[in-house]
C-alpha cells in the first residue's frame, strides 16, 4: 500500500452516500424475472415502446427515444398494412395492375436499406438498425394518408375525390418528410447533408406515387 | 543494336560507379525533370496544342493518376474501401451535374471535375431518380393523354419500373464497362496519353444521365414534334459531354477505329433515349388499343390510327 501513502481525503469534503438500493430500481435480478410475469404484460411492454415511438413520429420533436430504443415492429406492423391495402388495384392483365404486396414491400425495405448504407457511406454516425427503425417508423404519415385515400375512395372517383387525395397525400408526404429529417438530419457531416436527405425524398416521394395513383378495382 | 546495348549498360555502370564512389550524393528522380520538359514542351508550342493540354488536363495528371492509386488502400472487404468512393460533398456532386450539362467546350469532364475522386454517389442516385422519373411521367403522359376518352381505364403499369430499372442500370454499368475493356484493350496495342479507370467511366456516364431527367418530365407534353427537339437537344448536350470526355483516349489510336468508337458511344446514347420515349410514352393522338371492349351501346369502338 505503499502508493496510497500519498492519497488523504481533505476534511471539509463530505463523504455521503446511501448503501441501501433503494426498492423499485431496476437490479439484475429483476431482468431474469420477465420470465415468469404473465404474457400480457410482455406483449403490452412491447405494444407500449411502439405506440410512444408512433405518438413521436406524429409529433416531432428532438427526442431520442425513437433512436435509442430502435424496434422494427412498427415499421413491420406499417409496411405490412400499407401493402394490403395497396394491393389488388385496378388491372385488366396481371401486367398493367398497381404494385403487388411483394412489391411494395421490397421497394420499402429494400429502399429502406440502401438509403441507410448510402447514409453510413457518407460518413454518418448513425446505427444501421437505428435508421432502419427512424425511417420504417415515418412511413406512418402516409400509411394513414393510405387509409384516409381509401375512405376517400369508397364516396367517389371523381375530380374532387382526386383534389382531395392529392391534398391529403401531399400534406402526409410532407411530415414524413419533416418527421424523418427531425430524427436523421443530425447525425450527417454537415457538408452532406442534402445529399442525404435527397434519398429519403425520393423514397416517400415514390411511396407517395403509390398511394396517389391506387385506383380500386 | 549489340554495340546499344552495350551503350546502354556502360551508362549504367557509371552512374552505378558514381553513387559507390559518393553514398552521401543527393540523386535526383527522374520524373521531375522530365514533367518540367514536357511542360515547357507544351507551352513553347503554337497554342494549337494548348487546347489539347487543356483536354489531357493539368500538367500533374502523371501525379493524380500516382495519388488515385495510393487513396484507396483499403482492402476491399473492410467497408472503409467502399467508403472513399462516396467521399463527395454537396457542392462537388452539383458541380459535377452542372458540368455534365452544360459542356465547356475544350474542357475534360474527368479531368476537370472528378479530378481522380469518383464517386458512386452520382451515378447511382441519378439513375434511381431516372427510373422514377421515366416511369411517373410516362404514366403521367399516358394520363393527360387519354383522359377523357371512355373506354379508357387508368391503370398504373407497375410492371413498368422494374423494366426501366433494369435498362438504366444495365445501361449505366455495362455499357461503361465494354468501354473500359475496350480502351484497355486498345491501350495495348497503341500507347495512349489518357485512359480512364474503369470508376471514372462509370462516373461519366451517370452523371450525363441527368439531362435526361428534366427532358423526361417535359415529355409528358403531348407533342410530338416537342418530344423529339427535347430528345435530340439533351442528346446532343450530354453525348457532346461523352464525345470530348474519350476523344482523347481514343485519338492518337487508327483513325477509323477512334471514329467507330466515338460513333458507337453516342448511338448507345441515343438509343437509351429513343428506346425510353418510345416504350414509355405513347404516341399522342392514338387512341389506346387496350382492349376490343365493346361500348355500352353494343358497336365496338372504332380506333383512329395515325
Amino acid at each position: 500500500f505503499a502508493g496510497l501513502a500519498d492519497v488523504s481525503i481533505s476534511e471539509d469534503i463530505p463523504v455521503e452516500g446511501e448503501i441501501t438500493v433503494p426498492v423499485g430500481s431496476r437490479s439484475p435480478d429483476e431482468d431474469y424475472s420477465t420470465l415468469d410475469e404473465p404474457v400480457k404484460d410482455t406483449i403490452m411492454r412491447d405494444l407500449k415502446a411502439v405506440a410512444k415511438k408512433f405518438v413521436h413520429v406524429m409529433y416531432p420533436k428532438k427526442s431520442s427515444a425513437l433512436l435509442r430504443d430502435w424496434d422494427l415492429w412498427g415499421p413491420l406492423v406499417l409496411c405490412v398494412s400499407l401493402a394490403l391495402m395497396l394491393q389488388g388495384g385496378s388491372a385488366d392483365s396481371k401486367d398493367d395492375g398497381g404494385p403487388q404486396f411483394a412489391e411494395v414491400f421490397v421497394i420499402i425495405w429494400f429502399g429502406a436499406v440502401v438509403i441507410t448504407v448510402n447514409s453510413k457511406l457518407l460518413g454518418g454516425t448513425i446505427s444501421f438498425f437505428q435508421s432502419l427503425c427512424v425511417l420504417g417508423y415515418c412511413v406512418l404519415p402516409l400509411t394513414v394518408a393510405m387509409l384516409v385515400c381509401r375512405l376517400v375512395l369508397l364516396a367517389g372517383s371523381g375530380t374532387v375525390s382526386f383534389i382531395i387525395r392529392l391534398i391529403v397525400v401531399v400534406a402526409m408526404f410532407g411530415w414524413s418528410m419533416l418527421a424523418s429529417t427531425a430524427f436523421l438530419a443530425d447525425s450527417q457531416p454537415p457538408n452532406r447533408k442534402a445529399l442525404v436527405v435527397y434519398p429519403i425524398f425520393l423514397f416517400y416521394f415514390v411511396i407517395s406515387w403509390m398511394i396517389l395513383t391506387f385506383t380500386p378495382q | 543494336t549489340a554495340s546499344l546495348v552495350m551503350y546502354l549498360f556502360a551508362e549504367f555502370d557509371d552512374a552505378a560507379n558514381l553513387l559507390a564512389a559518393n553514398p552521401d550524393a543527393t540523386t535526383i528522380s527522374i520524373d521531375e525533370p522530365v514533367e518540367i520538359s514536357k511542360n515547357q514542351h507544351g507551352r513553347l508550342q503554337e497554342p494549337g496544342r494548348e487546347e489539347d493540354d487543356e483536354l489531357l488536363g493539368t500538367d500533374d495528371s502523371d501525379k493524380t493518376e500516382l495519388l488515385a492509386g495510393q487513396k484507396k488502400s483499403a482492402p476491399f472487404w473492410t467497408f472503409e474501401y467502399y467508403q472513399t468512393f462516396f467521399d463527395v460533398d454537396t457542392y462537388q456532386v452539383l458541380d459535377r451535374i452542372k458540368g455534365s450539362v452544360f459542356p465547356v467546350p475544350g474542357k475534360n469532364f474527368v479531368r476537370l471535375y472528378i479530378r481522380s475522386n469518383p464517386d458512386l454517389y452520382g451515378p447511382f442516385w441519378i439513375c434511381a431518380t431516372l427510373v422514377f422519373t421515366i416511369a411517373v411521367s410516362g404514366n403521367l403522359s399516358n394520363f393527360f393523354i387519354h383522359l377523357g376518352k371512355p373506354t379508357y381505364h387508368y391503370v398504373p403499369k407497375f410492371r413498368k419500373v422494374s423494366i426501366a430499372a433494369t435498362t438504366i442500370y444495365a445501361y449505366a454499368w455495362l455499357v461503361p464497362l465494354a468501354l473500359w475493356g475496350f480502351l484497355m484493350w486498345r491501350n495495348s496495342k497503341v500507347m495512349n496519353i489518357v485512359s480512364y479507370s474503369f470508376l471514372e467511366i462509370v462516373c461519366v456516364y451517370g452523371y450525363s444521365l441527368f439531362i435526361y431527367i428534366p427532358t423526361a418530365i417535359l415529355w409528358i407534353i403531348p407533342q410530338k414534334v416537342v418530344r423529339w427537339v427535347l430528345a435530340m437537344f439533351s442528346l446532343c448536350l450530354s453525348g457532346s459531354v461523352l464525345v470530348m470526355t474519350f476523344w482523347p483516349a481514343v485519338r492518337d489510336d487508327n483513325r477509323r477505329i477512334a471514329l467507330a468508337t466515338i460513333g458507337t458511344v453516342v448511338l448507345l446514347h441515343a438509343l437509351l433515349a429513343v428506346g425510353c420515349l418510345a416504350y414509355f410514352f405513347d404516341t399522342p393522338e392514338l387512341d389506346f388499343p387496350a382492349a376490343i371492349i365493346p361500348a355500352h351501346n353494343g358497336t365496338t369502338v372504332i380506333t383512329r390510327s395515325q
